[in-house]
């Protein structure tokens, strides 16, 4: 019996055992090794079967196309499952994108899809560009750019108006064998320009919206090979542009960007230390014997190293587990000269004896994040298995055998994948390392108030604006612990929200005497009658016991007397993560008024209570701008 | 037919993509005993088959692809080297 069949079969028993965690890694394990059309029924068969014993992420996906894909979904549902994403698919009629989109009484807009694929080729929508580019002349030419462009332009308004899902739009792609052979490197006019004029146009469209993306089919399919990737005798048989071994990159593609769309993110790597992020054992090869250089083979370690200051730089935090002695691995960042990481890029170090899962566990812990947050990063297959089994919350990076590999794992994860990078992101290690500080401080003030004076904060809540509303999307997409409702917002949807006169979208932001720890709260409220309705009500980690909440909340309450509301009222919606703010309400003085299955209704009678703010916080509120209420742009 | 080496990994294949038990998957299976073979799942058995055995189909060949045993009898005649387990 092959290994598949053999892992098929340990799948199935496990499940009929129901061994869940069991069959999930087996599942993944078969797919990494054996990704194929004709597993990705098997596998995303089983996965159906756990559903409800962990907590995947649902979503809803639209593709609206020029082409055949229908075969490459149940590849994409399977990708999807792997990657803790449950997807459900449905595509536009062949060719049809155009009226989909503009008809809106079609399924496109019923369909209430979190993604829509625009999923385009060069030689649907510019044959001119494709076969013909030698019969056309420079005018046509670039009236072809202008006009395509220009619809592009026409139908991502259109959608932008009509639905707040992702919008992902595929770049176009350049022809394997230009029309006009080599000379068409040699001209400023080529075939290929013309093409990538049409990419920076849509990348340039997209970022007049938001919420929308371009999905790289152009770099896609270059990284895999043109010509490896393209068969005509399909294309011209079935409408299927792409070989039967071409599917699964485009399907894998798809879910690098669907992930960080749908929150499966995680927020810190885990990485072991020896043959990880360098070769040999510091412990018994000392800091001349371990190889991390830009030779052979220490460029496996380097390339590994700047793979993840390339994460880092996204605001991913990273962090080690490893089992050594810590001064001699502190040692070895500090005087190894081919060394890319020292040892003041990790956020958290477990450098001990203690099996792994503890040691993430702690590292958890101690950054404020859920198991959930963490990817781990081990060349060491059976500590991988481990956290595997006992963590299942926690995302292991399946590494190949070789490690010339590794670096390769690292960048290709859905999980390291980010649509956007707000400065709160590029600066997440610097707040983490000031966290280490004011910890310090904790631990050398007398009292709790005497901590929150010493920190001198000052809390700054401003109404919505067209530069905080991507970290105020995904603050409400990622917070999971201080979060009353766990309501998730696009950008589109919030910047809606704060257009709307009913409502109202504020943010925080928080400085002490250690730095400025950046956005980290939103509040979205509602006027409903005589109350003021809290929809949402959250607040970062970073920030959570320092009273920031009361400020919060003190403002809310001043601002609704202001506008003559009589009470404030809101829902606390529990889940598995937001303890942290189940006793919010009950503490400042709300009453209870309502419990269902969901969660509570609390209400607070303003002429009768106050909310003040704590006399250790400068808060400062600016009010709506000089240029009024948001506008979507 | 004789069992050729093929048989079995074509039967699991056409188990997957028609979301079939095994069992159920016979030598002689086609459209007419398989509910849900359409034109769409028959694209989808190419593409299986094409990806497992590392071969490509013609359009004409596609269209005698209409049974387990014809799947496998036309790998064998292009003579794919196959991993018997």
């Amino acid at each position: 019996m092959t290994d598949r069949d053999q892992l098929r079969q340990q799948a199935d028993a496990a499940i009929a055992a129901g061994d869940w965690v069991e069959a999930r890694a087996t599942l993944e394990t078969l797919w990494s090794a054996h990704a194929s059309a004709g597993l990705a029924g098997f596998v995303a068969g089983r996965f159906e079967k756990l559903r409800g014993q962990f907590p995947f992420y649902p979503c809803r996906v639209a593709i609206l196309r020029s082409f055949t894909l229908e075969p490459v979904l149940p590849l994409l549902r399977a990708c999807a499952w792997v990657n803790r994403i449950d997807l459900s698919a449905k595509v536009g009629e062949f060719n049809a994108y155009a009226q989909e989109i503009l008809d809106p009484a079609g399924w496109l807009y019923e369909y209430n899809a979190d993604a829509i694929f625009l999923a385009v080729q060069t030689q649907d929508i510019a044959p001119e560009l494709w076969d013909f580019y030698t019969e056309v002349g420079r005018e046509e030419i670039l009236g072809a750019v202008d006009r395509v462009l220009a619809d592009y332009r026409q139908w991502i308004e259109t959608l932008r108006s009509r639905t707040s899902a992702h919008l992902f739009v595929h770049s176009l792609e350049v022809p394997a064998r230009p029309s006009r052979g080599i000379l068409d490197a040699q001209t400023p006019d080529s075939q290929a320009e013309a093409i990538r004029e049409i990419n920076a146009g849509l990348r340039r469209i997209a970022a007049d919206f938001n919420g929308v993306y371009i999905f790289d089919y152009e770099a896609l399919v270059s990284a895999y090979g043109r010509a490896r990737y393209r068969d005509e005798q399909r294309w011209a048989a079935v409408k299927l542009p792409m070989k039967s071994d071409a599917m699964l990159p485009l399907a894998e593609e798809w879910v690098r960007y669907r992930a960080p769309a749908a929150g499966r993110v995680c927020k810190v790597v885990v990485t072991d230390l020896d043959n990880t992020l360098w070769g040999g054992v510091i412990g018994e090869d000392g800091v001349s014997g371990i190889k991390v250089d830009r030779e052979y083979p220490g460029i496996a370690y380097w390339n590994v190293q700047r793979a993840l200051a390339d994460v880092k730089r996204r605001g991913i935090l990273l962090a080690i587990a490893s089992k050594n002695n810590r001064e001699d691995a502190i040692e070895a960042f500090g005087s190894h000269s081919g060394m890319l990481l020292g040892a003041g890029d990790f956020a958290a170090e477990r450098i001990n004896w203690m099996d792994k899962p503890a040691n993430l566990r702690e590292i958890a812990a101690e950054l404020n994040v859920g198991l959930d947050s963490l990817a781990f990063l081990d060349d060491n297959p059976t500590e991988r298995e481990r956290v595997r089994h006992e963590l299942p919350e926690v995302t292991v990076l399946e590494l190949p055998h070789d490690p010339m590999g590794f670096a390769d794992a690292i960048r290709r994860s859905p999980v390291l994948e980010r649509l956007s990078v707000s400065v709160e992101d590029t600066e997440r290690s610097r707040y983490y390392s000031e966290q280490r500080v004011r910890a310090a401080a904790l631990g050398s003030a007398s009292s709790v108030e005497e901590f929150y004076r010493s920190l001198a904060q000052e809390v700054e809540i401003a109404p919505l604006t067209p530069a905080t509303l991507a970290r105020a999307a995904q603050l409400t997409q990622k917070t999971n612990q201080f979060n009353l409702t766990t309501r998730r917002y696009s950008e589109q949807r919030l910047a809606e929200l704060a257009s709307d006169p009913a409502w109202a979208v504020h943010t925080v932001r928080v400085k002490d005497r250690f730095g400025d720890n950046g956005l980290v709260g939103v509040m979205i409220t509602a006027a409903r009658g005589d109350a003021c309705e809290i929809d949402s009500f959250l607040m970062s980690c970073r920030v959570i016991s320092r009273t920031v909440e009361t400020a919060m909340l003190a403002y809310l309450a001043e601002s609704c007397r202001a506008r003559g509301l009589a009470c404030l009222r809101g829902w606390f919606l529990p889940t598995a993560k937001n303890t942290p703010a189940a006793d919010f309400y009950r503490k400042h003085g709300f009453e209870l008024c309502t419990t269902t299955d969901a969660g509570t209704l609390w209400h607070l009678d303003l002429s009768k209570a106050e909310v003040t703010c704590p006399d250790w916080i400068r808060l400062t509120v600016t009010e709506e701008s000089s240029l009024g209420k948001y506008a979507v742009s | 037919m004789a069992n050729t080496p093929f048989l079995d990994r074509v039967r699991s294949i056409f188990s997957d993509v028609f979301q079939v038990p095994l069992d159920e998957v016979r030598a002689e299976s086609s459209p007419d005993t398989i509910p849900n073979w359409d034109s769409l799942q028959h694209l989808n058995l190419v593409l299986a088959v094409e990806q497992e055995f590392n071969v490509q189909f013609s359009p004409e060949e596609i269209e005698q692809l209409l049974s387990v045993e014809l799947v496998a009898a036309l790998l064998e005649e292009k003579r794919v080297a196959c991993e018997v387990s």
